[in-house]
């Protein structure tokens, strides 16, 4: 009955976490007596279970995550929309347009392929396909800014605890950033030079997000990047 | 993006703002290059080969010599064949399959550089005239995409033709036989293909995927070492002025010469 | 005469192999900047780049099954990977191939997580000199890994066989022809499963099963290769504040509970 690893250890899947019992956390999987890891990540020996903080993997889609996402294709009734995950997503007319329906309607003057949409997922179907909606405060088509992709995994780590990361570099760049659950991250600022600060951090969160320090160490690089503006 | 060659309005937008404003959105000016890194020589089982990475553009270029029957029309010269492959690891957009438009273009227009600059002698190439020739392959790998894959191609290919070898045969009573010597291919010119693409009016160079992806038009001329046009290309659905096409031919012949002695200092 | 009776004794192999030794070899993960999971392999003179694309929309739609994803396996050779320079076209041995790639990686990708949904493993091989089926292996299932698509296991490959009347293991091109028999084996070597087996030549029983322990001794010096290429993208991660060298890091090791517990609740997802 014993850990194999100490936590923060870098595991691939398949390695033996656990010998026993214990309960099996994110991206791990029981068999025959033993919890291996599923993704190469850092494990993580908790109170009450295992678990793995996954180093890289595609966007899982949850209800109530908000998402970027991109217009593919129109049909009936609804837009098909791109958010990065195993299918692509439906946004439904009543989840665009807060208004009774007409016949008249034109879907296309709502939202168009090729446009850009901050959506929440509202529901998974029974084929686990994400339902969006646009309805709501901060949601809505895009008209402006640029989307910057790092992983899902690493989103987290550009929020912080309470929002403690994203908040420090929105006030030290004066930049307007809304980032999605799927690794999309669309940025607004009103010089180039602002956009081009937080591009640079957004990649180094991304490229750190596995180590500690990290906040501490993102704010030292942006008074760094400031200073060489001067 | 999914599958569906669709344009971003959002990247559009924005790409033209800041093309607008003389700066591009990695931070490059209009006409600077990204990072070139040229390698050549890495593959021991083709006659030639050589890496390059434009960016995070990353393409390989194969140089194999064989031999077979010459043209009809030309029957005392060796052949040079051309050919790229979008494999599907470049990009998620691009699905395996046989060539499409694009890669078939682009396969072209480095072709038209190497053959209208008269890179190789092809007289040289001729083993027994009229029956067998050295046939010269080029393959163009494409490993990773993000734009401007001719420039990174052409630039492959003279690294890969300046260090390729070709066996040598005698002739005996006019029958071929294959000997153990080796001998580099004569590399007569030096072409090099430079690309740029209008967006908003303004032209860049050296486009990245975004960029071609919202591009208006893209014109690419190859330049031998003497400052000499030997192929131009034009694609995109929007027309070029007269003056545009010169003065995009003015500040191409400039950058040649850049992209020339990385490829030659690779060969070294 | 004892110069003699030591050159009899001392049997090598074309290129000074031990009988039990593995061509050089070199794993790197994350090589491709458009994959969602890459690696690239160098096994003897094989170099071989795979590129994992997924989970993603199947496409075309109708080809997607219900309750799981599918893993599509392609196997592709570049025309100058191979003397005389071959067609780019795929042929029967790379459809081949393909299809046996992807019952070695099956067995091992957690695919009822993703319903209707693709996973697509390419492989191009840059140069080939023997066992490229196994290198290809190799490298998808660190691809696979990079791509962080859960697994239950790796998937090492390597093969094993008989040149010159005795049994080797992982053969080179010229040992491959000149050969008297090749066998690949890929296994998943925590849970202990061999994932794919293939023989041609002639054995006898025992040594078919010779040559099959021999290969999965081969198998377990790769698995150590490839744990190491994954590792290494994240470089070594046990005590990052060892590495800085920021003032604050003076200031974080006063507090250190506090650091450690805000470290730790930013990783919570």
């Amino acid at each position: 009955m014993s850990a194999t690893f100490e936590t923060r250890d870098i595991v691939v899947p398949g390695d033996v976490l656990y010998e026993g019992r214990v309960r099996t956390g994110e991206n791990t999987y029981r068999n025959e007596g033993n919890v291996y890891a599923t993704r190469v990540g850092l494990v993580n020996y908790g109170k009450e279970d295992v678990s793995v903080i996954a180093l890289e993997g595609g966007f899982n889609p949850l209800v109530s995550d908000v998402v970027i996402g991109e217009v593919v294709d129109i049909e009936l009734g609804q837009w098909l929309i791109d958010i990065g995950a195993q299918t692509e997503a439906l946004l439904n007319i009543p989840d665009a347009v807060d208004q009774p329906f007409r016949t008249e309607f034109v879907m296309t003057r709502v939202l168009d392929v090729g446009d850009t949409v901050i959506a929440k997922i509202v529901d998974l179907d029974r084929k686990r396909t994400p339902i969006l909606s646009i309805l709501g405060p901060g949601l809505g088509r895009v008209s402006e800014g640029f989307i910057v992709r790092i992983t899902p995994s690493k989103i987290p780590r550009l929020i912080g605890k309470r929002g403690s990361m994203i908040n420090m570099i929105l006030k030290e760049t004066g930049c307007r950033v809304s980032i999605g659950q799927n690794g999309r991250v669309l940025i607004n600022g009103r010089t180039r030079e602002q956009e081009e600060m937080v591009v640079k951090v957004v990649h180094r969160i991304e490229s750190e997000a596995h180590t500690s320090g990290l906040t501490n160490r993102i704010q030292e690089y942006l008074r760094k990047l400031k200073e060489e503006r001067r | 993006m999914s599958k569906h060659n669709i344009v971003s309005h959002l990247k559009q937008r924005k790409i033209q703002d800041v093309v607008m404003s003389g700066r591009r959105m990695d931070g490059r000016g209009l006409e600077d290059y990204r990072e070139l890194t040229i390698r050549s020589g890495m593959l021991e089982k083709s006659e030639g080969s050589a890496e390059v990475y434009l960016g995070k553009t990353h393409v390989v270029v194969g140089v194999k010599v064989g031999t077979g029957t010459p043209f009809e029309d030309t029957p005392d010269e060796g052949v040079l064949m051309c050919n790229a492959e979008f494999t599907p690891i470049a990009s998620p957009e691009w699905e395996p399959g046989p060539p499409n438009e694009d890669s078939i273009e682009l396969a072209r227009v480095v072709d038209r550089g190497l053959r209208s600059a008269e890179i190789l002698d092809t007289n040289e190439l001729s083993i027994i005239p009229g029956k067998l020739v050295h046939i010269v392959f080029v393959d163009f790998y494409v490993l990773n995409y993000d734009g401007n894959l001719i420039d990174a191609c052409s630039a492959g290919a003279l690294a890969a033709l300046m260090k390729a070898k070709k066996q040598v045969y005698e002739v005996k009573e006019k029958e071929p036989v294959l000997t153990d010597k080796k001998v580099p291919l004569t590399i007569r010119k030096q072409p090099i293909a430079v690309s740029m693409v209008k967006i908003g009016g303004n032209f860049i160079f050296d486009p990245s995927a975004d960029e071609e992806e919202v591009m208006d038009a893209r014109l690419t001329v190859t330049f031998d070492e003497d400052g000499n046009v030997c192929t131009m290309q034009k694609s995109g659905s929007e027309g070029l002025t007269m003056e545009e096409i010169r003065k995009c031919i003015n500040t191409a012949a400039a950058k040649a010469p850049e992209i020339r002695a990385k490829v030659l200092a690779s060969t070294k | 005469m004892s110069k003699k009776g030591k050159k009899k004794t001392q049997w090598s192999r074309v290129d000074g192999r031990e009988y039990n030794q593995l061509r050089p070899i070199k794993i790197e993960s994350g090589v491709l900047p458009n994959a969602d999971g890459s690696a690239y392999i160098e096994m003897g003179r094989n170099k071989i780049i795979c590129g994992v694309f997924g989970p993603r929309e199947m496409h075309p739609k109708h080809q997607a099954k219900p309750n799981v994803a599918v893993l599509r396996c392609r196997y592709h050779m570049a025309p100058f990977s191979v003397d005389p320079r071959r067609s780019p076209a795929p042929s029967r041995r790379d459809q081949e191939i393909s299809m046996v790639m992807r019952s070695a990686l099956e067995s091992a990708v957690f695919l009822e997580r993703y319903p209707r949904a693709s996973i697509d493993v390419y492989v191009e091989v840059l140069e080939a000199d023997g066992g490229t089926r196994c290198a290809s292996i190799n490298a998808a299932a660190v691809a696979l890994v990079d791509a962080g698509i859960p697994m239950k296991d790796l998937v090492v490959a390597c093969a094993a066989g008989k040149y010159d009347g005795r049994l080797v293991l992982d053969l080179g091109d010229y040992e491959d022809k000149k050969g008297q028999a090749d066998v690949p084996v890929a296994f998943m070597p925590k849970l202990n499963k061999v994932t794919l087996l293939q023989m041609d030549g002639v054995l006898s029983p025992k040594e078919t099963e010779d040559c099959v322990a021999l290969a999965l001794e081969g198998c377990k010096q790769i698995y150590e290769v490839q744990r190491e290429a994954l590792k290494k993208k994240y470089g070594i991660e046990k005590k990052p504040e060892a590495e800085q060298v920021a003032p604050e890091e003076a200031a974080e090791a006063e507090e250190p509970t506090e650091e450690a517990e805000k470290a730790e609740e930013d990783d919570e997802r």
